[in-house]
């Protein structure tokens, strides 16, 4: 059996709650593209995650397209994490953060030393933001800004 | 994500996308994807998989070194069972999108309390 289709499943449900006709992004142009300089055993890896991870302390993401973020730092405890979203089953994310945000695993492989080392802090929101144009012009360049103050040299997406 | 992505990279950082939805990543095309043919919500592993979620990882970040193409998508060797039951379900089901509002969702009522009372200043906020 091939993927899930979720885009015609999207759809229906938004237009089931009474929302606008989803306007789906697509590109069709070649994306941008910027080499890896160095092995991934020299690279400081960065990460942002949209499964509506927070740390217990703070403020819990909200449905109304949050656009919101919250920085975990790399050694953070991962009994403090915690998962909130509207559109996937929380069942596994919160009894094991790691199928979403996959902290552990990353500092495993820096042990292991197939990465040169992780970003002092991560990035994590809450996905399923309605306005494509409120991501474009908001969320992605404030994340982009951190990359670059992060010095980071590849970056791990994970949505869900 | 793909729109994220597209920022990072465009801003010079090379960027890998990971995917369950298929079809949503090839409408977006972010520079690299790696696709995990699992159910929704488990885009890096099954829980309390250490060794199975470390696997996924490498053959994904390996992409870094081994893509060359802007647009590329992997399909990880991994299966969630033997059968694809799941897929019927996720068919089936829909998710469970409710009318949208804007007070916080707290998994569970000692984290409003610890939010209000100050949060943590080691893991802030980030509205900028």
């Amino acid at each position: 059996m091939g993927p899930v289709d979720y885009i015609p499943r999207i759809r229906d449900n938004y237009a089931r709650l009474g929302y606008k006709a989803y306007n789906w992004v697509v590109n069709r142009d070649t994306p941008p593209w910027a080499p890896l300089r160095m092995p991934l055993s020299q690279c400081r890896l960065g990460l942002a995650a949209s499964g509506g991870i927070y740390a217990t302390g703070q403020v819990a993401f909200h449905y109304k397209d949050d656009t919101s973020f919250r920085e975990i730092p790399t050694d953070v405890d991962t009994k403090v994490l915690r998962a909130t979203h509207f559109a996937y089953d929380l069942s596994g994310a919160r009894s094991d953060p790691n199928v979403v945000f996959p902290i552990d695993s990353l500092r495993r492989l820096v042990r292991e030393g197939f990465l040169g080392g992780l970003a002092s802090r991560f990035y994590t929101f809450m996905g399923g933001i309605y306005s494509s144009r409120r991501v474009s012009e908001d969320l992605a360049p404030r994340l982009t800004a951190r990359f670059l103050e992060d010095g980071v040299d590849a970056v791990l997406l994970v949505p869900v | 994500m793909g729109l994220v992505a597209r920022h990072v990279e465009a801003a010079g950082i090379p960027t890998l996308c990971m995917t369950s939805a298929h079809d949503i990543t090839r409408a977006v095309n972010p520079p690299r994807a790696a696709f995990l043919d699992f159910p929704l919500g488990h885009t890096t592993g099954k829980p309390h998989d250490p060794d199975l979620q470390r696997r996924i990882l490498v053959e994904a970040l390996s992409s870094f070194e081994t893509m060359t193409a802007p647009g590329a998508m992997k399909e990880l060797p991994f299966r969630w069972s033997e059968d694809e039951e799941w897929k019927a379900k996720a068919f089936a089901e829909g998710d469970d999108r409710t009318p949208r509002h804007d007070t916080p969702q707290y998994q569970d009522e000692e984290d409003r309390r610890r939010a209000v009372q100050g949060g943590s200043p080691s893991c802030p906020v980030c509205r900028s």
